[in-house]
């Protein structure tokens, strides 16, 4: 492989934003047919490198070379002529068009007098999407599709270029495991045809099992390459972070109080049905399924975001009606929501303001807000969840993926819930922070919150719950307590599969 | 270092380019016509400002929220008329707070069907733009209203009287311009308004109750047409039943020039006020220069597109887009 010409070279590269020296002198090398995966702690700058590689951003300094030609990328437009490709950290799609019309935005095959030629247009898409095996067709508008789906489109969209490198900036952060595979024969084509794969995730199971090379940066700065097949975890994590991480369970002994949270015989229409549970203060319960097992609407349901249609909700022992979130969070309600960037966070205002949302109208001084405690709450999650940001006041969405998503757990945790929620609570967050996110969940059981965490990924359930509750369309199938879960028996149960014998 | 001086002035201008705007117009201006900056010239134009000043102040709290007002122009006229009308049959102590009441229950109205109903703004608005119209000329009976002893009442004070040589219009404009700029800044409803425009999902999810926050911008907003109505009336102590009309985009067009986004979650009270002084010495420079009164409607229009054009240019870091 090294004797070969790399598909793209960059080298030196250096990109600062007011406050930030993004990338200080990056390097970083792609070979055709390899899957090379970019790691590093939220806000390392790897999607900054990706951004500068794809066009999007103009680096200060530094150079790009296409096979050892220098050349540069003026416009994601102009990249993609050259062969770089780029599918988002953040989906970039129209909602209101077909699948065809996103995929050839910009470039729609045209017949005389500039018409849109509809039936090509149709054919070529139908002809991507099935080399991508995928079960929509062409015509169907893309705000229909899920969001996996919705990734599909962007992947195809990279595919109407006979591309030289595809960058993948966390493609399945919200990808389910089936989801995964249908991704991963997609990069595996791409590698057979010689395109080379830039990879950013923070999986470590991913990674190992796809790439070829594992690059790493940490504060802008290049930290080094490795051999996929010649290094382990702990030696990238020791890359990344500096240190490696110790990932057991924080095992924080503690008494499990009264009952902070008891649902009877909740049903939501469809969504979910006669859904019964308990969650006692100083308990984390999981809830683990399928993406549409139910879950988000029940924690919706008990946030006030929808009207249950039957079953009752109690909390510390007394029947509560819950119309708004507004009247979840006077009760002691908290929820992290699934989607950071359409239900956490006003991407357009700042970091601090942001996080006091939800108690403003408590921070205050006679009328006004009062400045000084809203930067205290502020340090004091900023350092607690280590946000990196060069100030309160820098606006939300030129955080790094990871660093908004700290922001929404900081606001919640912030408010001291009785019942805290967290939905996804660490999609997009790196390695490092992850497993502190762990520790601080079961500190905060610790500390007799009762704290209810929805996730698909299974490893991050059986590591904070005490007890499991699995779903399987819209019913609960199983209650497991964390002694008696294994793997496989938690599998079943989210496939819908009764066990045997009740263990 | 002279590529760093370059990127600190591409960023200044960036995030003042609307001050920097106004100073080049106005230098430019000066030059061209001496008069343009004479003092009394200066204070004619911020005091004929003045009224759509007010109106522009409330306007920014709605647009803020995400939504827009185009109800503005006609109810000011109803206020106007209504006041007028009731300082002859009720006095002027009892006829202004009535006129406030009568306004802001419009102002509710279009914030129940905006917020509550969650309809949208600028159908309502558009639709009550017409159908205020229809009452002001229902209430009215078509008639112009005059106040009969206009030298035996204290109502002229709003609109012709002055405090050491300010004239009421600008005092009233600058006094509710520093509250409402406190309000939207520094309290919790401000900060409630920006978070419901800049990403009404996420606000309530965050417990912000929505559909009060943008009930209470049109009320803000009617409050402000209230006191356009009041200056207005004693101003000239008689009127039409149009003598708001075409004020809507004006308003409107201050607004945007001064930076508050269309799409809602983003704008100043400060900033609005440089859009309504900028809008006004752009008219009153054309009018100088001896472009003929009417002229000023295209211009308006133009200068609307201009400003709506570069909000979404900033947006997209690029002046022009290739079309699909
Ligand atoms: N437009 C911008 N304005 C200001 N700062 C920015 C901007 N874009 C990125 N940054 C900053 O640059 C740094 C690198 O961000 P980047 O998005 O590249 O991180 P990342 O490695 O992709 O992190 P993550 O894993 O969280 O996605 C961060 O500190 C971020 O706050
Ligand atoms: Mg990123």
């Amino acid at each position: 492989m090294t004797d070969k010409t790399p598909a793209l070279r960059l080298e030196g590269i250096v990109k600062t934003f007011p406050g930030v020296r993004a990338l200080d002198g990056v390097s970083f090398t792609v070979m055709p047919g390899e899957v090379h995966a970019l790691m590093g702690e939220n806000g390392a700058g790897k999607s900054t490198l990706m951004k500068v590689l794809g066009g999007i951003l103009a680096p200060n300094e530094g150079q790009i070379f296409i096979e050892e030609q220098p050349t540069i990328m003026s416009s994601p437009m102009n990249a993609k002529e050259k062969g770089v490709v780029f599918i988002h950290q953040e989906l970039s799609l129209a909602d209101e068009l077909t699948v065809a019309e996103n995929i050839f935005l910009g470039e729609l095959p045209r017949k005389s007098f500039g018409r849109v030629d509809w039936t090509t247009l149709y054919d070529q898409t139908n002809a991507i999407l099935k080399t991508l095996n995928v079960g929509f067709d062409a015509k169907k508008r893309v705000g229909d599709l899920s969001i996996a789906n919705q990734q599909m489109v962007e992947i195809a969209r990279a595919l109407t270029v006979e591309p030289r490198a595809v960058i993948f900036d966390e493609p399945t952060a919200s990808l389910t495991d089936a989801e995964k595979v249908v991704l991963f024969k997609v990069i595996e084509d791409l590698q057979s045809r010689g395109v080379g794969v830039i990879y950013i995730s923070h999986r470590m199971e991913e990674i190992f099992k796809i790439t070829d090379r594992i690059s790493v940066l940490r504060d802008g700065q290049y930290r080094g390459t490795l051999n996929t097949s010649e290094t382990n975890e702990e030696e990238v994590t020791q890359l990344m972070i500096g240190r490696t991480l110790d990932l057991s369970r924080a095992e924080v002994t503690h008494e499990t109080g009264e009952v902070a949270l008891e649902v009877r015989s909740l049903s939501c229409g469809e969504l979910f049905e006669d859904v019964s549970f308990t969650v006692r203060r100083g308990e984390v319960v999981g809830f683990y399924g399928l993406v549409g097992a139910g879950r988000t609407e029940i924690a919706e349901t008990l946030f006030g975001l929808r009207e249950p249609s039957s079953g009752t909700i109690h909390l510390s022992g007394e029947e509560v009606r819950i119309h708004s979130p507004a009247d979840a969070i006077r009760r002691g309600i908290s929820l992290v929501p699934e989607d950071r960037k359409g239900q956490g966070l006003i991407l357009g205002m700042n970091c601090r303001d942001n996080m006091t949302l939800p108690q403003v109208s408590n921070l205050t001084a006679g009328p006004f807000v009062s400045d000084g405690a809203e930067v205290a709450i502020f340090d004091q999650y900023r350092d607690k969840l280590d946000i990196r940001t060069p100030g309160w006041r820098q606006t939300v969405g030129n955080l790094s993926g990871g660093n908004q998503q700290k922001i929404v757990i900081g606001k919640w945790l912030s408010m001291h819930p009785e019942v805290l929620i967290v939905d996804e609570p660490t999609r997009g967050i790196d390695v490092g922070s992850k497993s502190e996110i762990h520790n601080l969940i079961r500190e905060l059981a610790a500390q007799g919150y009762a704290v209810i965490v929805i996730s698909s990924e299974m490893p991050e359930v059986l590591h904070v719950s005490d007890r499991i509750i699995a779903m399987f369309a819209g019913k609960v199938m199983r209650e497991f307590t964390a002694d008696e879960v294994t793997e496989d028996s938690l599998i079943q149960a989210i496939s819908g599969i009764k066990p045997d014998k009740v263990a | 270092m002279a590529e760093l001086t370059k990127k600190g002035l591409a960023g200044f201008l960036a995030r003042q380019g609307i001050l920097v705007a106004f100073a080049v117009f106005m230098i430019a201006f000066a030059v061209a016509n001496p008069r343009f900056i004479d003092i009394d010239n200066v204070f004619g134009v911020i005091r004929s400002s003045a009224i759509l000043g007010v109106m522009a102040l409330g306007v920014t709290f709605v647009v803020i929220g995400g939504n827009l007002d185009l109800s503005v122009g006609s109810m000011m006229s109803f206020s106007t008329i209504v006041v007028l009308d009731l300082h002859d049959k009720i006095g002027p102590a009892l006829a202004i707070p009535s006129m406030f009441a009568m306004t802001m229950a419009l102002g509710a109205f279009i914030g129940i069907l905006v917020g509550y109903l969650k309809l949208n703004s600028l159908i309502v608005t558009l639709g009550m733009l017409s159908a205020i119209h229809g009452l002001t000329l229902t209430y009215s009976g078509g008639k112009n209203m005059d106040i009969a002893d206009k030298e035996g009442t204290w109502f002229a004070v709003f609109g012709q009287g002055s405090v050491a040589g300010v004239p009421m219009p600008i005092l009233m404009f600058a006094a509710l311009a520093i509250v409402l700029s406190i309000v939207l800044s520094k309290t919790p409803f401000g900060r409630k308004v920006y978070a419901v425009g800049g990403n009404g999902i996420a606000a309530t999810f965050s417990g912000v109750p929505r559909a009060r926050v943008v009930f209470m911008t049109y009320l803000v907003s009617s409050f402000c047409v209230a006191t356009a109505g009041l200056i207005q009336a004693s101003r000239s102590m008689g009127s039409q039943n149009t003598v708001g009309q075409g004020l809507e985009l004006e308003v409107l067009a201050a607004v945007i020039l001064g930076g508050a986004s269309l799409l809602g979650g983003a704008g100043t009270i400060f900033k609005t006020v440089i859009g309504v002084l900028i809008l006004g010495f752009i008219q009153n420079g054309l009018l100088l220069m001896g472009l003929a009164f009417y002229a000023q409607y295209v211009v308006t229009w133009i200068i609307i597109i201009l400003a709506v054009w570069l909000d979404i240019a900033a947006k997209r870091g690029a002046l022009w887009s290739r079309i699909a």
